[in-house]
């Protein structure tokens, strides 16, 4: 993060925003430093419930029952996350309850660990095998408005919807 | 090592006299057995029957039980579907919902796919776990005294709560509970968050 422009606002910032004013009260996540600033602006906010998870598909168990009980909710994961999440999302389809998902990649552009590109060339393919709606993300300025047309499709036409966030982002994050 | 254990609690009487007097308080039930249990006590629109999703039903309650704070909820599950998620006991330790009460009915079997043992007859011990992850209030139980007394810590204390309970190893018969999951979720959710959620 040393170096980084500081003229120009991280996008967690109007992500987490939005958050807010669409009235997410909880957030379940197993960390990614993709996600990193988004999780800590959130789990600062008082009105967020932040849930820390041993293994993701707990996360989509969770949001169907925030659904369930009347709240919002938001879950957070890194790409080799999803594959943990495939048996869980078929309740998501079943009782069809909305599913707000915030992907960041690995195992995409640029990668240079190979373990990390089997799941991260198995995210997209997986997570709309089990029908749900993908919003691919690659550069930061377009991220808030990709999450805020994800959450209208997700809260208000009752879907699962991915934004997927590109290893892009995160990478051009790195250098600054 | 399988332990050659008798217990005499039948699981659908057990269940039958917890929700007895379960008043407003919401019922999730993991897959199997559990669904027909609870849904042959009384098909209350507050409860949740997850008839799938394997390992799902403590942390959908977990769900349910931030968003409905003042209100109750109960899990009713079994032996197979609990440890499929062990890890929730773990994500649930940490969070400390007071309003969270989970039950299995341990019949040491999966018992919707032919009794096949499960690890619970083979030394695992999961109230160990959920002490170990921090549950305020735990029970092992095995007979009819026993859960007497357990019952009213189900609706009268603070949780989480976590209690295993020892029963026959023989299924009920299955009763036509609603396994449409579109009709029971929204049907929960009026009846739980009302109608303008």
């Amino acid at each position: 993060m040393v170096g980084k422009t500081q003229n120009k606002r991280h996008w967690s910032v109007g992500v987490h925003q939005l958050f807010k004013k669409i009235g997410i009260k909880q957030i379940a996540y197993v960390p990614d430093g993709g996600l990193a600033q988004l999780i800590k602006r959130c789990q600062d906010d008082r009105s967020i419930r932040s849930v820390v998870l041993t293994t993701e598909e707990e996360g989509v168990a969770q949001m169907a029952g925030a659904w369930l009980g009347g709240e919002r909710g938001v879950l957070l994961t890194q790409s080799g996350g999803v594959g943990n999440c495939i048996n869980m999302l078929s309740m998501i389809q079943e009782c069809r309850i909305p599913l707000l998902s915030l992907v960041s990649m690995r195992g995409e552009w640029g990668e240079t660990f190979p373990w990390q590109v089997p799941m991260g060339q198995s995210t997209i393919p997986a997570l709309e095998a089990a029908n749900v709606i993908v919003h691919h993300v690659g550069e930061a300025e377009k991220v808030l408005e990709t999450v805020n047309a994800a959450a209208k499709l997700a809260f208000d036409a009752n879907r699962a919807v991915s934004v997927i966030i590109s290893q892009r982002i995160s990478d051009s994050e790195a250098k600054g | 090592m399988t332990q050659k254990l008798k217990f005499s609690l039948q699981r659908r009487q057990v269940v039958h006299q917890i929700l007895e007097n379960r008043g407003d308080a919401a019922v999730v039930t993991g897959i199997g057995n559990a669904v027909h249990d609870v849904a042959s006590a009384n098909d209350d629109p507050k409860n949740m029957y997850l008839a799938g999703v394997m390992g799902g039903a403590c942390m959908v309650a977990f769900g349910i039980a931030l968003a409905q704070p003042d209100r109750r909820i109960i899990v009713i599950t079994g032996d197979g579907e609990l440890l499929a998620g062990i890890g929730s006991l773990a994500t649930i330790g940490v969070e400390q919902p007071e309003n969270l009460f989970i039950i299995v009915i341990d019949n040491q079997a999966y018992g919707a796919t032919g009794n096949q043992h499960t690890h619970t007859g083979r030394g695992v011990d999961l109230v160990g776990i959920a002490k170990a992850s921090n549950f305020k209030n735990t029970a092992l139980i095995t007979n009819e005294k026993e859960l007497q007394a357990q019952i009213p810590n189900i609706y009268q204390k603070p949780g989480p709560y976590f209690a295993v309970i020892k029963v026959v190893s023989k299924s009920s018969p299955r009763i036509n509970a609603p396994k449409d999951g579109t009709y029971v979720s929204r049907r929960f959710r009026s009846a739980v968050a009302g109608e303008d959620a």
